[in-house]
């Protein structure tokens, strides 16, 4: 494409699967990360990623039930097409991987290998040991070097990108990005720039992401006017490994490969964990949810682990919440096979060989299924019509976004290994689509005038001329400590309106606070300390965004708790009585839906985001009760078959 | 994350750990040590070590001082950036615990940048001719397309167990630091020189000098490949070339501070029959 260039901004799974499509088709790319965008957070993902396949399909799978199984664990929030459009791609995408060269587990026959994963009753995630994302990574960082090689990549890493710019009439034409080395500013004329910048889980202090997930990108575009949707669906992950810098994930795959979880039944039993027998164990997610087991959605897992803990006193220690997660009924040299690489990790941090002494771990903030808000482009089939440019693009023209940093694909919980796949698949089907919206602008962003881009680097280095100048004598690392630690009391597992209204307040005495930082280095040269403040002022309208979005949001959907608005069990025995309160279940269901069933959209006005909603597509797979182990679970399902049954008929 | 961050451990601590740290304010400029202390938490790492020096920002006499610079990422020893030279060692150092390092050494912590890579600042290396290392070899599979072709080559389980312990290599550079023939390129800029002239500069230098383990493992893992063996020439000029296998002097220190405990030297000796055959091979075909 003549004269055309493209910035990604973010180089994990969805910005290197995007570049590499992209100069497939010709585009050439400036490529800006944070780091060597091998080092990006996706290698931290561990467990697998998601397809039908070839076995499952003989099982009676398919790719509609993986869209179903997606759909139905994201508690319906997601628009559909999307999802559909994913799901129908999925096994395409690991095929793509696998050409590639990922080292995935084989059969002994020499095919992959799959093993299960969470809210699904198949085997469909291909893994490579317990290092699947950073294997993907780097078959993608390698075809992107392949691509830089022949002069189509330009990589910018140790770039902060700091602004989005946007021509007269509001398109997005190109991005202005600081060399974190040398600290200079500069544009980067762009006919159309691709976000995708990963997650915000800095802004809960310790997380089980890395420290380039802090936000930024998506705070710093919808600084420009983009706005962020879903933003309270934030993922807490049942199963990480408590640490003073980090918490560590420890994989859904352990459960997958037949990890259960317990605590013993005596409170703080000081009992070595082998030596308390079956009977004195509790095993409390194989007994409340029998068909799913260990393996019920995420939220699920991280609720009743938190439950247990907290309201049931069952923590295995006294000073610190932990519970067991054990693996030593299973052979160690399955376990190396499949599992090594988390388990190294347990033992380094921890000093414990997982393979002999049950773990011990908690849930930990993990994902955003929230992020920047795209649009779509339906096809008759209710998937995504390809190569469309409304596919993927913010509410700014010509400014994408894609991975974990947009909203569309997990609703209000996201299954495990689903995040792999929504990362490439983004990153592969945007290019076209991209390509598409460059196609249809006349001239190029090489050719507008230069003032515009002056001035757009002249704000940013006015911003950071002002924080090094700025002596207001706060401390910006101990104020993203308080950030931390109000976001997550107040907005992760259990929610509750006061606490999110307290929250709210001290969160803005914090932005405030963190506007009139001080800084120790007010050097020119590799200076951090600008760099993390910049980052952490900008942290403060997604954790604004998340806790009003929270606040707002009164019902519970997925990762979203509040315990005050929580659907009950059903309660009576007697059939006439029970199937009466299975119908008022039902339209509480039904009520709850009108008023919620809707995405979150925040824009930023100031220093707060105001917040509307949107009706979610849920064109092929009509809204059902998510049911998992819920008392009546049965009633509420034949209620609910009746009416929808009823409402087929009345519409025909 | 809600837990809170008591322990019950009656282990003895110390009140304070004590760091000593080799800074430098940037290229060419020199380096100076300074000492700090932030008190001991459990289960500290260099990583929290390093975050409450930053948020301190003074030394251990009180001085005011800007925050040490370093490179970090994952934290969980999969991303290959935090690597750094800890008591005399190089190793990662979100793995590098606290308590195991006063075992080593009770008076003090001792951090230095990696050696064989030039200081950008404190801390922080440039390793770009690591990356440069990979493409020099060609550390990728040549597919025709990314369109949907179907699956890959089917592959023996024990293909596959022997090719995933090369593909965990991070490019931490640990193997690097540790190598006798692996020496520091250092390029300045020159005044009025544009990035891409300083880039082009410095890649003419990289590509002079010696690979190192890591390339070459990458090169042996590709040419093991059923569709990446497609570009084992090309790979293999690279590895008979200037700074290829012959530099290396064998001295195993390589395998020894892999914290990927990779079989770099197995990937060595496979690379070094290889070179020979592909001598051989080209001057039987002149």
């Amino acid at each position: 494409m003549a004269n055309k260039r493209v910035v990604v901004v973010g180089g994990g799974l969805a910005g290197l699967a995007a570049t590499m499509k992209l100069c497939e088709q010709g585009t050439p790319v400036d490529l800006i990360s944070l780091t060597p965008v091998k080092r990006s957070h996706s290698v931290c993902a561990q467990g697998g990623i998601n397809s039908c396949n070839d076995q499952t399909r003989q099982l009676g799978d398919s790719e509609w039930k993986h869209f179903d199984d997606t759909v139905y664990g994201g508690d319906f929030l997601q628009h559909q097409a999307p999802v559909k459009e994913m799901a129908f791609w999925a096994p395409k995408v690991i095929d793509l991987m696998d050409r590639l060269g990922v080292t995935f587990n084989r059969t002994q026959e020499g095919f992959l290998d799959r093993r299960r994963f969470g809210g699904t009753l198949y085997k469909r995630t291909a893994f490579a040991g317990a290092t699947t994302g950073q294997q993907l990574l780097y078959a993608l960082d390698e075809q992107v070097r392949r691509w830089e090689s022949q002069g189509m990549v330009r990589k910018f890493e140790f770039w902060d990108f700091l602004s989005p710019i946007l021509d007269d009439s509001g398109r997005c034409v190109g991005a202005v990005a600081q060399d974190m080395v040398s600290m200079q500013i500069r544009s980067f004329p762009a006919d159309s720039v691709i976000v995708a910048s990963g997650g915000c889980g800095l802004i809960y202090g310790r997380s089980t992401m890395s420290v380039f997930c802090n936000g930024s990108v998506a705070s710093r575009c919808m600084n420009a006017g983009a706005k962020y949707a879903n933003a309270e669906f934030i993922q807490v992950h049942p199963t990480a490994i408590p640490g003073s810098d980090k918490l560590r994930l420890m994989s859904e795959s352990a459960r997958g490969e037949g990890g259960r979880v317990w605590v013993p039944r005596t409170p703080q039993d000081s009992r070595p964990p082998r030596s308390i027998p079956e009977s004195e164990r509790y095993y409390f997610l194989e007994e409340r949810y029998p068909e799913y087991g260990n393996l019920v959605p995420r939220d699920i897992a991280t609720r009743e682990i938190f439950n247990i803990c907290v309201n049931e006193g069952l923590s295995v220690e006294s000073g610190r919440m932990c519970v067991y997660l054990d693996l030593t009924h299973i052979e160690r040299k399955e376990l190396d096979r499949k599992l090594g690489g988390i388990l190294e990790i347990y033992e380094k941090f921890q000093g414990v060989d997982p393979r002999d002494v049950p773990m011990k771990i908690f849930p930990a903030v993990h994902y955003s299924m929230g992020g920047l808000w795209v649009g779509y482009n339906k096809s008759s089939d209710g998937g995504l019509a390809a190569a469309d440019p409304t596919n993927q693009m913010t509410n700014i023209p010509g400014l994408y976004a894609i991975g974990e940093c947009d909203y569309q694909y997990h609703g209000a919980n996201r299954l495990g290994a689903n995040s792999l796949l929504s990362c490439i698949f983004s990153g592969l089907f945007t290019g076209p689509c991209v390509s598409s919206y460059m196609n249809s602008q006349s001239g190029s962003a090489a050719e507008l005038p230069a003032e515009l881009f002056q001035g757009a680097v002249a704000a940013e280095e006015k911003r950071h001329a002002g924080l090094l100048s700025n002596q207001g004598g706060e401390n910006p690392y101990l104020i993203h400590q308080e950030l931390g630690d109000v976001m997550t009391r107040a907005a992760t597992v259990v929610r509750d309106n006061t606490q999110l209204d307290q929250a709210y307040e001290k969160v803005h005495d914090l932005h405030n606070r963190a506007m009139s930082s001080s800084l120790t280095d007010t050097g020119a040269w590799t200076n951090q300390n600008v760099i993390f403040t910049k980052s952490l002022q900008d942290m403060f309208p997604i954790a604004k965004a998340i806790l009003k979005g929270a606040r707002m949001r009164d019902e519970c959907r997925g990762a979203h708790y509040k315990p005050e608005f929580e659907m009950p069990s059903l309660k009576s025995e007697d059939p006439t009585a029970r199937r009466k309160e299975a119908s008022e279940w039902c339209d509480a269901f039904e009520e709850k839906n009108r008023k919620f069933l809707k995405s979150s959209i925040a824009s930023l006005e100031g220093m707060h985001p105001e917040i509307t909603y949107e009706d979610v597509d849920t064109g092929s797979i009509p809204p059902r009760p998510r049911l998992y182990g819920l008392v009546g679970a049965d009633a509420i399902e034949e209620e609910w078959k009746n009416r929808t049954e009823k409402q087929a008929v009345a519409t025909a | 994350m809600i837990s809170p961050e008591t322990n019950d451990s009656t282990e003895h601590h110390p009140e304070k750990v004590n760091v000593r740290i080799l800074r430098q304010d940037g290229p060419g400029q020199p380096s100076y040590w300074e000492r700090h202390q932030v008190p001991y938490e459990e289960n500290m790492n260099v990583i929290s070590v390093l975050q409450r020096i930053a948020a301190q920002s003074a030394t251990a006499d009180g001085r005011d001082v800007s925050p040490v610079s370093w490179d970090c990422g994952c934290l969980e020893e999969v991303c290959g950036s935090c690597t750094m030279v800890i008591n005399g060692q190089v190793r990662q150092s979100c793995s590098a615990l606290v308590d195991r390092l006063l075992e080593e050494e009770p008076s003090e912590i001792e951090l230095k940048p990696m050696s064989k890579f030039p200081v950008i600042r404190d801390l922080m290396v440039d390793r770009s001719r690591l990356f440069r290392g990979l493409e020099r070899v060609k550390a990728w599979v040549p597919v025709d397309s990314y369109y949907d072709m179907g699956a890959g080559p089917r592959q023996a389980r024990s293909d596959q167990e022997e090719a995933y312990p090369l593909s965990q290599c991070m490019s931490c550079g640990c193997c690097l630091e540790a190598c006798p023939q692996y020496q520091k390129v250092e390029i300045y800029r020159r005044p009025g020189e544009t990035d891409e002239q300083f880039e082009a500069r410095k890649n003419e230098a990289y590509d002079e000098a010696f690979l190192g383990a890591a390339p070459i493992s990458q090169a042996v893992l590709f040419n093991s490949h059923p569709t990446g063996k497609n570009a084992k020439d090309e790979r293999m000029e690279a590895l008979t070339g200037p700074g290829g296998i012959q530099a290396c002097g064998n001295a195993q220190n390589c395998v020894a501070v892999c914290p990927k405990e990779i079989p770099l030297t197995k990937s060595i000796g496979k690379a070094g029959r290889a070179a020979t055959v592909h001598s051989i091979k080209k001057l039987f075909d002149r």
